[in-house]
Formats: C-alpha cells, structure tokens, sequence
C-alpha cells in the first residue's frame, strides 16, 4: 500500500497530455516548418481555441458535477442573436457596447438557470433536459433572428474585443481569465468541493447536509453564463449573430473536457486538464489545415483521439485502482 | 426580417438601394413589369403574350425550413412571382427538413387536387415517390434545385448550376492571375459531405487547370458564419501570400470577411458564391477584397412557379421554336463585378 | 397446522436430491463459514434458519455459484460437483431468487425470462415462442393477468418477484432457493407464493427457503437447518416436532464476546434533545414517538424491512414525513437534511460506500463533508484547517492508517466508519443516528467502535443506534424500541428484555 506518489495518477494523466500537445506542436513544426511556429499563426490558434475554451470551463463544473449540458451550443447562438438584435445594438450605440455584453451573459445565465431547474427540482434527466434545450434555444434564436444574419454595427463593440491588449487579442485574455477564474473555483473554493461531491456520491452529499438540488442549479446557470461570454466573443469575431453560431459546440466542448481527463460519470473534473485538451483539438485541426489535409480525414483523425484518450484515461484508472488496494 | 437589414444599411454607402432591394425580396412588392421567365431581372427584356391572364390555376408549393439566407429568398421570390399573377393562386406549405413531413405537404397536395406542384424537396431521392405519385394523378410537378432520382417524377426540372458556379469563378480567377501560373489560389467549400459542394469544387479545378493553376490551400467551413471565420482564420494562417479566395458561400461570407479583417490582409481579392447582397454591396464600394461573386440564382423556384403556371395553363415558352416547356431549364451562374452588380443587386439576398 | 404435509415414509427411504458437506468460506481477515451441512431432499421445503450475519446469504451465493467455497463439498444426486459460476448453477438445475430482485427494469417480461437463454435461431430471437412459453409459465405461477410483453420496470415488488420465478422455472430448476420471499409482499401476495412453492414441490422440486417469520415456516416447512456464527448448530430438524422456543434458543447466544462495559444509567433530570412525536411515513410506518435525552443511547431493533432505517432517515429529513414532527432541542425541524445538519444532528448511513462516502476522494475531505464550508473563509476554502481537524480525529479515533490524503477507497470497513464517525465529530453533533454501524466490520473494531458510540454519548450527545443484530443494540443502548411492521411493538429500558424476547416479538410479530 503506497500513498500517492508524484507520479501517480492526476500528474501522470496531465503529463500525457502535455506530451500529445508538444507532439502536435512537434509535427506542425517538421511539416510546415516556420509557419506554425510563427507568432501570427500561434495567435490565430489560441484566438480560435478560445470560444470553445470558455464553455468547456463551463461544461467540466457541469460535468463534474455528475451532469451534462447539450445545449451549450444553441445557447450560445441565441445569445450571439439576442445581443445583436436591432434594439439592443440600439441600446449599445446609446449606452454603451456593455448593453450586448450583459444582455448576451443574461441569456446564457437564463438559459442555463432554466436547465439547471428541470433538472434538479424538475427531476427531469439532464440529457432530456438540456437536449430539448438545445432544440428550443435555436429555435427561438431563428425566430429572433428570422433566420438572418445579423451584422454588428457597433464599433466601440468590435473595437473593445477585437483589440489586441499586450500582443494577445483581447478575446485569448478573457479566455486565460476564465480558465484561471475556474481553477481556483474548482480548486480553491467550497462552490469547487461541492461540485466534486455532488458528482461523486449525491447521496453522500445530501446526506452530509450539502444543498444538492440548488448546488445543481448553480452549476448549470454556470455553464450557461460561460456560454454566454462565448457568445460575446463569437460575435466579436464574426462581427454577425447568427442563428447557426455554435452548431455541434456542445459535442467539441464535451470532447474536449473529457480528453483533458475530467470524468464523464463526475466526481472527478480537472481544469487544467480541459484548457489541454482545447488546445490539442484546436492545434490539431491547425495542423491539419496548414498542411491542408481533407476536413474528413480531419474528422477521423478527432473520433480517433477521443477514443485513444478515453481508453488512456480507463488504463490509468485501472492501474491506480490496482497500485492502491 | 426587417430589423437586421435596417441595422445593415447603416453602415454602408448603398443604404438606399439594399433597403430597396430588401423590401422587393422580403415583402414581395416586385414590379409587375411582365418580363420573360429565363431572363428576369438578368438582362434584356423581351415581352411575350404568356403574362396575360388565363385558366385559373392553383399550385402547391413546398420547400426545406428557411434556416439560410438563400433558402429563405427562395420561398419569398416564389411567393412574390406568384403574387403578379392573378390568376395564380399558390399554396405554400410550411418549409420544412423532415422529409416525411415533406412527403405529408405533396400527398395533401394531391388530395386537394391542385394543378401543379413546385417542389424543392430536401432530399431528392427522398421525395422521388410522392413526385412520381403526383404525376401518375396526373398532376405535373417542377423539381427545383434538387434533382429527383427518377426522369418520370417531374415533368420539368429547374436547376442551378452547381459545376457552372465552380467553373464560372475559376475562369475569372484565371482571367484576373492568368500571366502568373505560381499563383496562389484557395478554396473555402461549404459542407464536403454534400454533392452540390463537389461539383463546386470540381468545376473551380477544372477551370483554374484550363490556366494552369491549382488549388493550393483548401478548407470547409459548413455554410455558418462561425464556420466560416475559423476556417478563415486558419487558412490565413496557413498561407501567409495569397493571390485570390474563391468562396462559395456568401452566409459563410460574412465570417470570412471577419477572420481577414481580423487578420488584417488584403494582398488577395475573394470571388464569393451564390450572391446575396451583402457581397454585392461589398463589391460595388471598390475598396474591398471582394471583387466579385458568383451567382447562384434564389430566384430558382420563382422560375419553378412560372413554368408550372405555364404546363398548367397548357402554354409553351417564348422564345423558343419547339412546344411545349422544355424538361430541364438549367440556369446560368453568372459572375458579378464592379461593372454589372447595379442589374444584379435586385435578385441579391439577404443573408 | 392443516397445510403441513411432513414427508411420509417413502420421501424418508429417498436419496437427498443436494447435500452440502464441511462448507468452509473464508475472506480476508474473516470466516464467513465455518463448516456448514446442509441436506435438502426431492419435494421438501428445507427452511434455513439463522440471525443475520450467521452466514445465510453467504452460503446460498455458495450454491448459486457466486461464490467458492474454501473447502466442503456439494453433491447433487450423490454426486460430487463444482459450481463455478451462476450459470454452471443454473445448469446444474439450482435457481436463486434473490431478495434484491436481480430482474433488468428495461426489458419485457418474456425477455427477463429468456434473459442469457434466448430462444433464437440462426441469431433470430423466437419472440413468439418465448411468449408463448412466457404465458404458460406465468399461468402456472397464478398470474396469467401479467403480459409477455410487458414492461418489469412497471411491475411491483411482487410481480417482479414472480418473474424470479418464472425465470427459475424456464430453466427446469430441482432446486429453488428462496431468500426471504415474502419480505416484500403483502399477505395476499404471499398466500399465491405459498401456494406455488407447494405447488413446485409436489412436482419434485426441492426449495431451500429462507424467512425470519417463524408462522411462515410452520405453515410451509418440512425442516429446518439452522445456522449460527457460520456453522450448522442443528440440522434438518422436524418443523412439525419443534418448538418455538428451541429454535430462538439455538439462533441466539453469540459466540463472540461482545463487550459491552456497564453504563450508568441517564439521569432522569436529562434534558431531552430529540422528542419524535407521531412520525409516519406512508405505507412504510406508523406513530413512532422517542425522546431521546443527552448522553442517551436508544436502540432500534427490527428485521430487515420492518422499517427502522426508514424512520431513521425520516428523523434527519431524507425522507418526508407524512405525518408527526420532530424537535430538536425543543425546537421544530422543518425542511430536509440541510436543516437537520444546521440544527446538529448527523447520520452515519446504513450503505457507508454509496450513502456516506466519496471514495476517490482522500479522507480528509470525507471527514469534513458536512464542515469544509464552515471551516471555508467567505468560500475559500481552508485546507490547512481541514486537514488539521481531519487529523485530530484520525488519531483520536485511532483511524489507520493515519494519513488524511489517502483515498477513502483503500479504507477497510472499520476505517471507513471511523471517518463517518469523524465527520459528525468535527461538526460536534448534539443528535448522532447510526445506521448499522457494524455491519461489514470486523471483530477487532467493532468494540472500538461500541466505544466511540459510548464515548459520544458520554459527551452529551443524544444517540439513536439501529442494527439487525439484536445483542448489539441490547449491549450498546440504555433503551431499546423493537419495530415490527413499521410499528413500535415494544419500548423499555435495555436491561429489561432479552435477545430471546425480542427475537420473539421481531419473529411472530411480523407474521402478515
């Protein structure tokens, strides 16, 4: 019987990570030499892994707490269309662009509050709940939008987050932000311990006097508020709210918090893991691009990550389970 | 929708006419100037008698869900065109992406008898047998865009020119780059899995081939804006010189333009696709990189209403010797520049 | 007793159809059993007889083929076998029905029948067939009114059982065993069972049938074997020819010391901490009332289903009360576990690692479960302190091993309950509700922790112990109620009854 070991377990599983990137990056270099090193391309691939890296933030509470949100990506796009419609951005050119701001980030709280009630004090399943979410927030978004795209005619908008701030766009700052914001909610905070223990024995935290129900209720309109600041930033790098924005983000999101080692089942969700497991997905399709490899054979090449590093995570698993009884 | 174009007219020069533009599509109060059916809007106008009311017909109408820009001017142009006849009444059913409600909209159209169905289907070989069931009840139907998988389900078929588009921009990339065979060419496809988008990409190659170019950095973007700027992005990313981008999507557009603000080049001039009038207001200002788009018409089922009017009423096209209307009307993919895109910003739409 | 039909001579003359010989099971750090025989004949109902943990359910897994015996043989027609596995069992021609009905919810009726022996050919699966044999089964069983093609999941407690049934008999199964049956039926329910189980024997079936209700046994029974610490203490006894009495005085009487030191006894003055005035709980019971005074330990005694776990947890709020209330140092508990928690009270639950635990969490957070925010600044949390306070209770309770990092998986039993333990210590609970808290524990810390529980209640803490083993909450409570059918039948002070007696109100009393 031995205790934990540096090695073991958590340190390992963040190692093998590290090493698939640095793999990655190693490729990218041999195959296209300069031109994914260089610092225009590194930016443009952190800009890009940025969107998705907020809402998995929000996704590994979700899922450490034991559930799941489907609906990240049509609420998303309903936030990127409620923020630019007519009257809001005729609010922001009055006020302020913060009008868009707060309206995208109140969508994506509602929605995600919304979510959270079905599922905690409606007892309805969060794959049921979140998927009929997922149907109704793009729906209501092509009913908004009357299936147009919506152009962002507020400068001091576009202006604000699609600036550079200390040679990073503005939109990689408020993803390092949020990344860091959620490690230390997940690590350092009750609102983090009680996420992992509503994840990993409900019962045991019913029965220890945590508020499980209304603890479920936070995580979701967390995750939602996170699809909300995606919204913000999909907008600004689109300059359009659309309807279509963040088609099938939910599925790149949850395969992104799972590769980075966060449990599918809860109880066990790893930050750092999840901003690892963006960055893979998003270098890998970087590389592939610029050595412009079919978007199919890019496909393949994701389905089979995925499955490698879900069979890794299960190796590991069985390994600690055998090195600690 | 009315509100997201009034927010678009603010910014660009042309507010006049694209609030023009977007009434004539949105409301439906085209001009009843009677005008020949293969070239309306398009070019010269030649007057026949075929405007002048007849038999009183009735035609079901029915489309995918309006979920794009170009989808959603199709029902609209349909609706208006029918609108200018009073002797035409259409039945429109609700745009739908689930063929069995589809198949639902065309048997409750034979029920009801009508005279002549105008169908986009979502999936051709989907809907083949309800169409062959039309036809067989004697009512003829026109198949738009998607073709059918049997010859006998329509009477006639209305397409687009999906290779026509990919060659029509290939040859104006190789007009604009011709002198230059190292030239840099991408290519940003819409969904790969999709025909229409390999017969875009087939007809792009085959007429850069022609000049002795090729395709050098190629991605899809899946028709969305967000698509659109990501794979942008990383093409950008990719090829640090770029002479010229073939797009083939304008919804898509609107990300493109994004990521390369975003990325701040313009050593390269974009070729668009389909043509809404976004790009074409882009195009007219001159001090963008897009340079030119490549129509693929949304007035397609428009002219899909015209002829079934025309098979119902028993008439025959003019300007053509033989009788009858003919089976297949494949519409032209025009290029539109800075020099003719006044005579096309009327049949641009909304994205 | 009219129904009992003792077997007749010619049954005596007959070969048993299952002998079991010397069964020995050990795990580790514990004897399960220690040498167990067991004869059952063709046509008999062979009643197994014994206090829980005696090894019942150990040895009948033995048989279904769940377990390997550590030494002892099994014969079946006189011949030497092995059973490797359940379905070696049921090829062999033993079936099991298990008290947690091991049915699948989502599959039909039919479909659970067939479940593992599909009629199928060429792949297919003959729906029809299976239906058809379905149909004539459940027809045998007395519940032709249940569809093939229904749904279990829909199905009651009985119903499911039935398919049990249904499913041992698809298989052409000699040998029944029957783990408390009749636990979850009500007394309609059970006549139709008994008249199967009859019906099963009069056609050769040999049915191993194990109750606590000594009226069940009379009316059923051929004999009885009974078993004590893990061993035979009387094998194959007459129901017909044995009293009552007999068989409590051979279940009873451990062979395990327990040691329970002599407590004074709680002052009268004692203000009452816990006052539980007329709980109920639907159908599950009835009108219990308890005080509990500081420093006392109540105990409840009762059979496995009789509802003591229930009134437990709807004391602390898990479950909602239909009816009563329930005060806490005079004041009325409103709302669920979170409110009881604030007030003071803590359970340790009677599932430690799906109720109690996080087991892949290290022990320092399992101890400070119910605490970690109160230890948190404005929401950061303290690890510093938890740890600290993990630590004092690791040692003051002699937690081994003593590290707090360690997960709260690789704990034994023992430990896993001594960091329960610790949790509601760190908390400081003024009402503390122990669910079994011995149950998979072994000897060693067993008295260790009778002297916890004793410790706490020292300190002033109002104490309420529920366990199935009756020497236990005799030994460990200053007073016991005995709970029968969701109903208190019994309440007096500890040194005022017996194992024997409670034993005889727990047995006859739950007779439906």
């Amino acid at each position: 019987m031995r205790g934990r070991s540096a090695l073991s377990g958590p340190a390992l599983r963040m190692g093998g990570l590290v090493l698939a990137l640095l793999l990655l990056c190693v490729v990218g270099i041999v195959t296209t030499g300069g031109r994914f090193a260089s610092v225009g391309n590194i930016t443009t691939l952190l800009a890009l892994a940025a969107t998705t890296g907020v809402v998995s933030i929000g996704m590994t509470f979700v899922i450490t707490g034991g559930g799941i949100d489907l609906s990240v990506g049509s609420v998303l796009g309903l936030s990127t269309v409620w923020a630019s419609t007519l009257s809001t951005q005729y609010l922001a050119e009055d006020y302020g662009w913060w009008v868009m701001v707060v309206t995208a980030l109140a969508v994506g709280l509602a929605a995600g509050l919304v979510n959270g009630a079905l599922v905690a004090y409606g007892k309805v399943p969060a794959f049921m709940a979140t998927l009929a979410m997922l149907a109704a927030a793009r729906g209501l978004a092509e009913l908004i939008a009357g299936r147009r795209t919506q152009l962002v005619e507020v400068d001091p908008f576009l202006d604000t987050f699609r600036a550079d701030l200390l040679g990073l766009p503005v939109i990689v700052w408020i993803f390092i932000v949020v990344a860091v914001a959620g490690w230390f909610l997940m690590n350092r905070t009750t609102f983090g311990r009680r996420t992992v223990a509503v994840g990993g024995n409900p019962e045991a935290a019913r029965l220890a006097g945590i508020k499980i129900k209304r603890h479920t209720l936070y995580l979701y309109g967390l995750t939602g508020l996170t699809a909300g600041i995606g919204a913000v930033m999909a907008l600004a790098r689109t300059t359009a709210g659309s309807s279509t924005n963040g088609t099938l983000l939910e599925l790149d999101v949850i395969a992104a918090v799972v590769v980075g080692g966060t449990l599918l089942a809860g109880g066990r969700g790893t930050i750092t893991g999840t901003v690892l497991g963006v960055l893979i997905f998003s270098t890998l399709t970087n590389v592939f691009i610029l050595n412009n490899i079919d978007s199919s054979v890019q496909a393949i090449a994701k389905g089979a990550i995925i499955v490698g590093a879900v069979l890794l995570q299960q190796w590991f698993a069985a390994r600690e389970k055998a090195t600690s009884t | 929708m009315t509100s997201s174009t009034a927010v678009r007219t603010r910014r660009v020069s042309g507010a006049f006419i694209a609030a023009a533009c977007a009434a004539l599509v949105v409301t439906g109060c085209v001009s009843n100037e009677p005008r020949d059916e293969e070239t309306a809007a398009t070019g010269p106008v030649t007057t026949t008698d075929n405007d002048e009311p007849g038999d009183e017909v009735v035609i079901g109408f029915s489309a995918p869900a309006a979920d794009h820009g170009w989808m959603g001017a199709i029902t609209s142009a349909a609706e208006a065109e029918a609108e200018k006849y009073e002797d035409v009444e259409l039945r429109v059913a609700e745009g739908t992406n689930d063929v069995n409600v589809q198949i639902s909209q065309i048997e409750g159209f034979i029920t009801d008898g009508v005279d002549a169905i105008v169908l986009l289907p979502f999936d051709g070989a989907a809907l083949t047998e309800v169409a062959l069931e039309a036809m067989e009840a004697g009512i003829p139907v026109v198949n738009v865009d998607r073709e059918f998988t049997s010859p006998f389900a329509a009477r006639t078929t209305v397409l687009g020119d999906n290779y026509g588009m990919g060659v029509s921009a290939g040859t104006y990339i190789c007009e604009q780059l011709g002198d230059n065979p190292d030239a840099v060419v991408a290519e940003i496809a819409g969904i790969d899995s999709l025909p229409l988008t390999t017969d875009r990409s087939t007809g792009f190659k085959d007429a850069l081939d022609d000049c002795g170019l090729d395709v050098d950095a190629r991605v899809a973007a899946d028709f969305t804006v967000e698509g659109g700027e990501e794979q942008t992005a990383n093409l950008l990313s990719a090829e640090p010189e770029i002479d010229a981008i073939w797009n083939h999507d304008d919804d898509q557009g609107v990300g493109v333009l994004a990521a390369i603000e975003n990325a701040g080049r313009d050593e390269f001039f974009l070729v668009g696709g389909a043509g809404s009038s976004n790009m074409m207001e882009e195009i007219q200002s001159g001090d963008s990189v897009v340079q030119a788009t490549v129509v693929y018409p949304s007035t397609q089922a428009a002219d899909g209403v015209k002829l079934a009017r025309l098979i119902a009423q028993n008439k025959t096209i003019g300007d053509l010797a033989s009788i009858g209307v003919p089976r297949t009307v494949q519409l032209f993919a025009p290029v539109v520049t800075a020099d003719n895109v006044e005579e096309y910003l009327p049949i641009g739409f909304d994205s | 007793m009219v129904d009992v039909d003792p077997p007749g001579a010619e049954q005596q003359a007959q070969q048993p159809l299952l002998q079991m010989r010397g069964i020995v099971k050990e795990f580790p750090g514990a004897r399960a059993l220690d040498g167990v025989d067991l004869e059952v004949r063709p046509g008999e109902v062979h009643c197994l007889l014994g206090q829980n943990g005696a090894g019942k359910s150990t040895l009948i897994k033995v048989l279904a083929g769940a377990h390997q015996p550590t030494a002892g043989e099994v014969l079946l027609d006189g011949e030497p076998v092995t059973i490797p596995d359940p379905v070696a069992a049921l090829g062999l021609g033993i079936a099991t029905i298990y008290q947690e009905l091991d049915v699948v919810d989502g599959l039909t009726v039919a479909e659970n029948i067939y479940l593992g022996h599909e009629l199928a050919r060429g792949g297919v699966t003959r729906r029809s067939d299976a239906a058809r044999n379905t149909r004539e089964i459940l027809k045998r069983l007395g519940h032709p009114e249940i569809s093939p093609h229904r749904e279990v999941g829909s199905l009651p407690a009985a119903g499911k059982q039935i398919v049990s049934l249904a499913r041992a008999l698809s298989r052409d199964a000699r040998v029944v065993v029957m783990d408390e049956p009749s636990a979850v039926l009500d007394s309609e329910e059970v006549e139709n069972l008994h008249r199967i189980v009859r019906e099963l024997t009069a056609d050769g079936v040999a049915v191993i049938y194990i109750s606590h209700r000594l009226e069940e046994i009379r009316q059923l029974g051929h004999r009885i074997t009974v078993i004590k610490d893990g061993r035979t203490v009387a094998t194959s006894l007459s129901v017909a020819d044995t009293p009552t009495d007999d068989l409590i005085k051979l279940m009873t009487g451990r062979a395990v010391e327990y040691s329970f030191p002599k407590r004074p006894g709680v002052p009268e003055a004692a203000a009452p901490v816990l006052e539980v005035t007329d709980l109920g709980l639907g159908d599950v019971f009835k009108d219990v009332s308890l005080t509990v005074r500081a420093g006392e330990i109540v105990g409840l005694a009762g059979l496995v289903g009789s509802g003591r776990s229930e009134i437990l947890e709807t004391i602390y709020g898990a479950r909602r009360a239909t009816s009563g209330t329930v005060r806490l140092g005079g004041k009325r508990l409103r709302g669920g576990v979170d409110a009881a928690v604030a007030a003071g009270m803590g359970l340790c639950p009677e599932e430690r690692k799906s109720q109690g635990l996080l087991l892949d969490e290290p022990v320092y957070r399992n101890i400070t479960l119910s605490t970690f925010a109160r230890l948190a600044h404005s929401g950061w949390l303290d690890e510093k302190a938890e740890r600290a306070a993990a630590q004092e209770q690791v040692e003051a309770l002699d937690l081994r091993p003593a590290s707090v990092d360690r997960d709260a998986r690789t704990l034994s039993g023992g430990n896993q309950q001594k960091a329960l333990l610790a949790r509601w210590l760190v908390h400081g609970c003024r009402v503390l509700l122990l669910d079994e808290p011995t149950r998979g524990v072994d000897v060693g810390a067993r008295s260790e922790i009778y002297n916890l529980i004793r410790r706490l209640a020292d300190d002033g803490a109002a104490v309420i112990v529920v366990s199935s083993e009756i020497p236990e909450v005799l030994g460990l409570a200053d007073r016991v109620l005995v709970i029968s059918d969701g109903r208190a039948v019994h309440d007096s002070p500890a040194d005022d009854i017996d194992e024997h007696a409670v034993l005889d109100m727990v047995m006859e009393g739950s007779v439906p």
